[in-house]
């Protein structure tokens, strides 16, 4: 088994959960009956990625684990999700842009994978790599909308922006696990998407007329366990049923 | 949107025996009515309250499902969840857009739910505070709204009844997604089975509600018939889905909560069915009067989520509108 390989795709696997997590908590909440059939399918796209990165993960670990006891059977400190994905969602502005954010990184990132060096992984990206543009094309579109909408979603969507850009850095770091399969070539390395995802979020600033911020001080730790006050109470919420009712068939 | 143009259109009629006379005369012959065609106003009224609440079921029918998302108990159980309520959202917008052919907006309808003017099915009333209740709310719920729905696509209203054909297909497949979720259970360990029999006990009468009153205490059903909006009364159907689920129970091995269920020979001409107990009206009028478990926290989260989401609303008409106006600009430079 390739260690390494295994923990660089739990960190690709918990980014997709937790993330799809977060936009599954609209569901029937959102501001338009529209929203309300885009959100669902943008978070079935994250949790479908998700588990097909737990279940290949699994088979590389070799010691019997399958997608829902990687998701759901780990402690906290072991999730390896980046802190953007874990971020409360606050407003419609914030959900948004933090879809975004991640879309922008994980084209790249999927485009790169297509020539990676594992099959598996090649076959992930493929199907991947079409929903993430769409995702590009429905949260880059409302950020428009909403960046040069109203007085109010102008003001919401700077302060989004604002909240989250902290957050934007982690996604280009590289653990020593993603660095140990970007040498083997099964997946790409992380920060070479960075001018890519410049690109894709500066083009939908500029329409929505948006500012892009500095950030001195980036917030990083997810990838090694460090996460918010908020993931345990996300975690309370996706293994309630495994923990309340262990060793059961659902 | 093809109803767009039909919003606030003038479908007065003059009701003169001889239009009322040729309007039952195309019924009768199950021609179709279109949007555009003349229709008597009890008609085209009957299809608004009836399509308008029908699309409000589908909308606060996504809360009570909604509220097991985040905890489903393994990714593919989640999967499937957040697939079906996504259906039942997109029913909600198909069938506000049948309504939108008859003249009323999706803005107006959403106001009248709001306000309480407007009713959904009871049934969403009803908590669902376990894992099991997704399952029963599947196999029992989702299969009485296909008995009540199936006779709608040979409703005599086009539009309705075309969005009922791909509505029922959905639906169909989330009856048997429920059912698996309580075979899966029901092979499960002694504290599963006991979370679907609970689920069972709590469901049972309230499904047998949403087939309406009995047929002597139904004040819409006869001119609906008439109309062939409704083809089947409310005590048939309610017959008809005992007789079709109770062995369903029985391959579960749970026990529906009605000591007074028993075979019929003779029922049904000869075909026999099933006997039960008396429904519990009272509860079924608390509940339709706003007096249910959840009535007003299932408005509550409605009236919050499109509250909330008004200044999501206003920037993408403030945006569309700024665009509008550039290209008007561009074009006359």
């Amino acid at each position: 088994m390739s260690a390494p390989l295994f923990n660089a795709l739990l960190e690709l696997a918990d980014d997709h959960l937790i993330l799809g997590h977060r936009v599954s908590e609209w569901c029937g909440h959102a501001p338009l009956l529209e929203e309300d059939l885009a959100m669902p399918n943008m978070a079935l796209d994250m949790i479908g990625a998700a588990r097909s990165l737990y279940t290949y993960a699994g088979e590389l670990e070799g010691e019997g684990r399958d997608e829902d006891q990687l998701a759901y059977l780990r402690y906290d400190r072991d999730y390896k999700n980046c802190l953007l994905v874990e971020r409360p969602n606050e407003d419609f502005a914030h959900t948004m842009l933090k879809q975004l954010y991640f879309a922008a990184f994980m084209h790249p990132y999927w485009e790169a994978a297509l020539h990676s060096s594992d099959e598996t992984v090649r076959g992930i990206a493929g199907k991947s790599v079409k929903e993430v543009a769409y995702h590009i094309r429905h949260a880059g579109e409302w950020v428009v909308r909403l960046g040069d909408g109203t007085e109010e979603s102008a003001q919401r969507m700077q302060a989004a922006v604002e909240a989250l850009h902290p957050y934007v850095e982690e996604q280009f770091h590289m653990s020593s696990d993603a660095q140990a399969a970007a040498d083997t070539d099964a997946l790409p390395d992380r920060e070479a998407m960075r001018t890519q995802w410049t690109n894709t979020v500066s083009n939908v600033f500029d329409q929505a007329k948006l500012t892009m911020p500095e950030v001195e001080y980036p917030q990083l730790g997810g990838r090694t366990g460090h996460h918010g006050e908020e993931m345990g109470h996300l975690l309370s919420d996706l293994q309630y049923m495994q923990r309340a009712y262990p060793n059961m068939s659902w | 949107m093809y109803s767009q143009g039909l919003i606030g259109a003038d479908g007065k009629t003059e009701e003169t025996e001889e239009f009322l006379a040729k309007f039952q005369a195309r019924i009768d012959r199950e021609e179709k009515i279109e949007p555009n065609d003349a229709m008597p106003e009890g008609y085209r009224k009957t299809l608004v309250r009836q399509i308008g609440q029908h699309a409000h079921s589908e909308i606060v029918g996504m809360l009570p499902e909604g509220n097991w998302i985040t905890r489903a108990p393994s990714l593919r159980r989640k999967a499937a969840l957040l697939a079906k309520v996504q259906d039942e959202g997109g029913h909600g917008l198909y069938l506000y857009s049948a309504a939108e052919t008859l003249g009323v907006t999706r803005e107006q309808m959403t106001e009248e739910l709001l306000s309480g003017k407007a009713k959904y099915s009871s049934i969403f009333n009803y908590p669902t505070p376990t894992w099991a209740d997704i399952g029963t709310i599947g196999w029992l719920v989702d299969g009485a709204a296909i008995m009540n729905q199936i006779p709608l696509c040979r409703c005599s209203y086009g539009p309705y009844a075309r969005a009922m054909i791909r509505v029922c297909k959905e639906e169909s497949f989330h009856q048997r997604q429920g059912y698996e979720i309580l075979i899966s259970l029901c092979n499960g360990t002694e504290e599963q089975k006991q979370m679907a029999q609970d689920s069972l006990n709590r469901w049972w009468w309230p499904s047998l509600m949403m087939f309406g009153p009995h047929d002597a205490e139904s004040s819409h059903s006869e001119q609906s018939m008439k109309w062939k909006i409704k083809r089947f009364s409310n005590d048939e159907l309610r017959q008809k889905f005992i007789d079709a689920t109770v062995p369903q129970a029985e391959y579960l091995g749970l026990t529906v909560p009605d000591p007074e269920l028993k075979w019929n020979p003779e029922k049904n001409g000869g075909k026999g069915g099933y006997d039960h107990g008396p429904l519990d009206w009272d509860e079924f009028w608390r509940v339709v009067k706003g007096g249910g478990r959840m009535n007003v926290d299932r408005i509550k989260a409605r009236k919050k989520a499109w509250d909330d989401g008004a200044w999501v609303r206003e920037a993408a008409l403030a945006h569309a509108e700024k665009r509008a106006t550039r290209r008007t600009q561009q074009a006359a430079e």
